[in-house]
């Protein structure tokens, strides 16, 4: 049998994009262990349905950890307190009956708020359309193996690919940076041998869209490797710094 | 072929450009530090005058120490500026905070160090004005602050120094400021590191912990002589 938990919310509400905010206090008593966190807004928001009021927004899809859709300040902590799991996955058995947990939206100017807890992070997209792409011709799907790939630059390569685009190193580092994003699509692709000839154009010009949407620059805290749901390092941060050099060198 | 001058601007308006070249003034700037660390612990060495011999030594560079000390400014004005940018567009890139923001732990490298690097910065440069007209342009020969090395009359550092260190603001103060530049490395060593690309997920768990080595051992060295002096008797 599920434990049963009483678990206190404050929630940041917001009703549009320019409305003030505030933390509102809710309390579900319907929680258990097995829960995701995000079940539990779903438990919070059939209270709030039931008593007529307006549901609180928040975003999800898979809710397996691998669309990248959902994000939130659990606690302080982008995606809560558990290390390597987005917030689908985070479970009420990370925390303890009875504990008040606040709940707020990603804050930062590239990411606007679009009402309660839901962002917009087209600022992404953005990044990924100035270069976060292929663009050889490769023809038809190639046989396997027929272009060998160092067994350590496949896994690392694959290590960045993990990356679900989900925000929360922006979210989390105290500069509103979006280094690690940006750094893992280009280290990504750097590391294959299709990727690798246009590093450092892609490079440069995913750096100036990521600066020209208004995120901040990296300090190297390395917050944003501490609360990504797939771990991604930020060696590949200095891999980025690295292409970008010699695309400035290159001239 | 871009010109270097076109090329330090396009360095400053980009994100990473503004990191390589705070990297690069940085590192430079923890270099100059320990050498200047180094040279003030002769005060401590036996012999006749050591403090006074090693000034001496720097001031034969000549025109070389001209250009060393031009340098020197230029990478510690640089460095605050791009400092001082990075932290506007911090704030710029975040207008409204967290109600509630905590350290996940873990591979995060944020702390008291990394969060107080513009104040302690701010200090420093601060302290670096105060410090340069105490000493570098402090009394000289004219005004009777002489000793003979080598024959020769040279400006006598070593009663500046004697003299600045017997009071109690200097001697007090000094060491609370180096500690403070200790902070400042403890995550400007493999921030400088990591900013320049030199890192990779083999060699940051030596590098890190580095920072607090070095750190701490700049901040201890220069706090020895003014303690030393300070309660030595006359
Ligand atoms: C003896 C003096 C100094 C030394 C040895 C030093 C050293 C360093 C080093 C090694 C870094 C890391 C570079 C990087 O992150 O790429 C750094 C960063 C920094 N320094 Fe200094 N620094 C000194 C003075 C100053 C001064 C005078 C300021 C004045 C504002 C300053 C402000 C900063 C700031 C704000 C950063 C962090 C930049 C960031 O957010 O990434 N530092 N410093
Ligand atoms: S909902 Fe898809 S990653 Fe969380």
């Amino acid at each position: 049998m599920a434990k049963q938990m009483t678990i206190h919310l404050r929630v940041w509400r917001q009703a549009g994009p320019e409305a003030p905010g505030r933390l509102v206090d809710y309390t579900v008593t319907e929680a258990n262990e097995h829960m995701s966190f995000l079940e539990l807004l779903d438990v919070l928001n059939e209270q709030l349905i039931g008593k007529g009021q307006d549901p609180v927004e928040f975003d999800s899809d898979c809710r397996e950890g691998i669309c990248g859709s959902c994000g939130l300040m659990v606690g302080g902590i982008a995606h809560g307190p558990q290390r390597r799991t987005a917030v689908c996955q985070l479970h009420m058995r990370s925390f303890k009956d009875g504990d008040t947990i606040t709940v707020e939206p990603w804050r930062a100017r590239a990411f606007p708020i679009i009402r309660d807890l839901v962002v917009d992070r087209s600022a992404f997209d953005r990044i990924i359309v100035a270069g976060g792409y292929v663009s050889v011709t490769t023809g038809g799907a190639p046989d396997a193996n027929a272009l060998p790939i160092r067994k350590h630059e496949a896994d690392e390569a694959m290590d960045y690919a993990a990356c679900i685009g989900c925000g929360a190193c922006v979210a989390a580092c105290p500069n509103g940076s979006a280094s690690l994003f940006t750094a893992a699509k280009i280290a990504h692709l750097e590391l294959l041998p299709q990727g690798r000839v246009e590093s450092e154009r892609r490079t440069m010009a995913m750096v100036d869209q990521m600066a020209a949407e208004g995120f901040g620059d990296c300090s190297n805290h390395a917050e944003c490797e501490a609360v990504c749901p797939k771990g991604i390092s930020v060696a590949g941060i200095a891999r980025m710094r690295r292409a970008y050099m010699k695309g400035v060198f290159a001239g | 072929m871009t010109s270097s001058g076109s090329l330090l601007l396009k360095a400053l308006v980009s994100p990473v450009g503004r990191k390589v070249l705070t990297g690069i003034t940085g590192a430079g700037l923890v270099i100059f530090v320990i050498i200047h660390m180094a040279g003030n612990l002769t005060y401590l060495l036996p012999g006749s005058d050591p403090y006074n011999l090693y000034a001496h030594k720097l001031m034969s560079f000549g025109w070389g120490l001209y250009v060393l000390e031009i340098g020197l400014a230029t990478f510690f004005l640089l460095h605050a500026i791009i400092g001082v940018s990075i932290f506007v567009r911090k704030r710029r890139a975040r207008p409204k905070g967290y109600k509630l923001y905590k350290s996940a732990g873990g591979a995060s490298r944020m702390g008291l160090s990394s969060r107080s690097m513009i104040y302690t910065g701010i200090i420093l440069l601060v302290f670096l004005v105060f410090h340069l007209i105490s000493f570098k342009f402090g009394p000289d020969v004219g005004d009777g602050y002489v000793a003979i090395i080598k024959g020769e009359e040279v400006r006598d550092l070593h009663r500046l120094m004697t003299e600045k260190f017997k009071g109690p603001l200097y001697a007090f103060g000094y060491p609370v400021i180096m500690i403070l530049l200790g902070l400042h490395m403890r995550h400007g060593v493999w921030s400088a590191m990591q900013s320049l690309g030199l890192t990779n997920p083999r060699i940051t768990p030596i590098v890190y912990p580095l920072g607090l080595i070095m750190g701490a051992g700049v901040a201890v060295g220069f706090i020895v002589v003014p303690l030393t002096i300070y309660f030595t008797p006359v």
